[in-house]
């Protein structure tokens, strides 16, 4: 058989994607948006849902919706509106959603995306504007709904401006997947509409994944995965669920529709076990609120109001400051990283490289065992500058500097600064090295015998020596120097 | 236009409304009127209007983005059957169809 199981069967990949916009105030009251605080105190009788109440839809959230679509290349209704999604659940408080059905702000958009896949276009079919839900927590038994006591509703988050964005099924692999949603994420965060912080839930992304064998004219069985709660979960959670539903096809099962829950500790999905049910929605135009009808100018001001988008911007680093792609790719992923860098190369003046350099290979490693984003450090750009004109200067040896980024990272000290208190000066005044130096030979004839035969490699002995005589402050390249000199 | 009994029950289920037999048949009745009055609209030429959700001639009707005064916990628990940790109590969650 030469057919490999990779050839045999395709996978399909659709993703819904939530996000909450970062308002003052709700999607139809004013209540502030906001995290944590107490309980059921950012709550008014619209976002309670009581009789009576009236919804008025804010301005900036519709805006926002309409950027979203604009830098998703979608075309913007010219007429939206919004509908009721009606279905009951606690969470909800008026047992209908304010949502939009046939009439979304956004359709027919694209989210261009590069990997080891090669660069392709995923369509995104739908951009829409409705609100969230509020929170339940599940009270007795394990803490999981299906063998709670009861459950507590808390309304804080209910009616906070929700875009949904539905991706056409493009998607052909786990690592496509990752690599849309990180583009997705990163076109969101340098429009400055949301959070997007999939650990928070300020943006949570559902998957919608079949198999078929290549070539088969319907889609498979398609199957929700929930619960991822970060991009490496959106990439593990579809491996997963990839090979599961290849393997189920091999050993002639047939796969059902359903819901699985991926879960973070094993990296598998397990089904849900619910009913797959036909909802009956029974959407109709929301009565409390008239339809927009946003006039060309108004599409036009908002399209002409996008930022630099990432794609455009990583475009721009590669031509201006000569990076790898990789590099690039990692100063890009959010636009207070990219703009920090930007930062630290205009106040160094030198060779951006050599910023990136420090970042990515110093920098980067101390972040991650803090969890923090570049921005969110205490070192500022032009400190991380300022030391590696240090270095540049042979004030420091890279090494030291290396040892000053370390207290920089935990203090926010100036470099200076530490390098004056750790003592750390490196010594390029040739007198006190010659002294070392002398002293090195006089104690080493062997060595220096070896040199002048031509053995080179024995100079780095050397060299070594007068180091530690100096305490690691000697200029390397200057001991070098003398030492040559001298011997030869 | 008549409504089945099955529409009714389903209608029913869908609003969580627990209907006796007798509020059944009376449900039927009156909901085969409502959709035989609105039917006659449909006898009526329409080919050349467009459908309208909204009968007021207003657009774009927004409030800008400024987050004002909220209820305080009491207040929004005021009228709760039950509340526990400054949250609305409800009965054990379970999946239902709507069906
Ligand atoms: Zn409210």
């Amino acid at each position: 058989m030469s057919t490999t199981a990779s050839e045999m069967y395709e996978t399909t990949v659709g993703l819904e994607i939530h996000v909450e916009l970062s308002t003052n105030s709700k999607m139809f009251c004013a209540c502030p948006v906001d995290f944590g605080g107490d309980p059921n105190t950012r709550v008014c009788p619209v976002c309670l849902g009581m009789p009576g109440s009236l919804p008025v839809p804010n301005q900036m959230a519709i805006e926002y919706t309409m950027k979203i679509a604009a830098a998703l290349h979608c075309d913007i209704a010219r007429f939206h509106e919004f509908h009721r999604k009606n279905y009951f659940y606690p969470d909800m408080p008026k047992n209908y959603q304010i949502s939009q059905y046939d009439h979304p702000i956004g359709t027919k958009g694209y989210v261009e995306v590069t990997g080891d896949f090669g660069t392709k276009r995923v369509g995104i079919n739908r951009v829409h504007l409705e609100e969230d839900t509020g929170k339940s927590t599940h009270v007795g038994g394990s803490g999981r709904i299906a063998d709670s006591d009861h459950s507590l509703v808390d309304f804080n988050r209910a009616g906070t401006p929700l875009v949904e964005i539905v991706s056409e099924p493009d998607i052909t692999s786990a690592e496509e997947a990752r690599a849309f949603v990180t583009e997705l994420r990163a076109i969101l965060e340098s429009l400055d509409v949301s959070d997007v912080r999939m650990e928070e839930g300020s943006m949570r992304v559902d998957a919608n994944i079949s198999t078929r064998l290549t070539g088969a004219p319907e889609y498979g069985a398609k199957v929700e995965v929930k619960n991822m709660n970060s991009i490496r979960s959106v990439g593990r959670a579809l491996e997963f669920e990839e090979k599961r539903q290849r393997k189920a096809l091999d050993d002639g099962e047939t796969l059902v529709q359903e819901t699985r829950h991926f879960d973070e500790k094993t990296g598998t999905t397990s089904s849900l076990r619910t009913k797959e049910f036909a909802f009956d929605y029974r959407y109709f135009p929301e009565p409390d609120m008239v339809p927009f009808e946003p006039d060309q100018a108004w599409i036009e001001r908002v399209r002409g109001s996008l930022p630099e988008l990432p794609a455009s911007k990583r475009a721009r680093f590669a031509e201006i400051y000569g990076l790898s792609d990789k590099e690039i790719q990692t100063l890009t992923t959010t636009s207070a990283t990219a703009g920090w860098f930007e930062e630290a190369v205009a106040a160094y003046g030198g060779e951006a490289k050599k910023i990136s350099n420090w970042i990515l290979a110093d920098l980067y490693g101390l972040l991650n065992e803090s969890g923090q984003e570049l921005s969110d450090g205490k070192i500022a750009p032009a400190q991380l500058a300022a030391l590696v004109k240090l270095v540049d200067d042979g004030a420091i040896s890279g090494k030291q500097a290396k040892e000053v980024i370390t207290v920089m990272f935990e203090t926010g000290d100036d470099p200076a600064k530490v390098v004056e208190e750790r003592g750390l000066k490196q010594v390029s005044d040739t007198g006190a090295i010659e002294v070392f130096v002398d002293e090195v030979i006089a104690e080493n004839p062997d060595a220096v015998e070896k040199i002048r035969e031509g053995k080179d490699g024995t100079l780095g002995f050397l060299v070594g020596q007068v180091m530690k005589k100096s305490r690691g402050q000697a200029n390397p390249a200057m001991v070098n120097d003398l030492l040559r000199s001298k011997i030869n | 236009m008549s409504i089945d009994r099955k529409t009714v029950d389903h209608v029913a289920r869908l609003a969580r409304l627990d209907l006796s037999e007798e509020e059944r048949t009376r449900m039927q009745g009156e909901m085969t009127a409502i959709l035989t009055h609105a039917g006659k609209i449909q006898e009526l030429d329409l080919d050349d209007l467009e459908p309208t959700s909204h009968a007021i001639p207003l657009r774009n009707h927004m409030r800008p983005d400024v987050a004002g005064r909220c209820l305080t916990q009491e207040e929004a628990l005021a009228n709760a059957p039950k509340a526990e940790d400054g949250r609305f109590w409800v009965p054990r969650i379970v999946e239902d169809s709507g069906e």
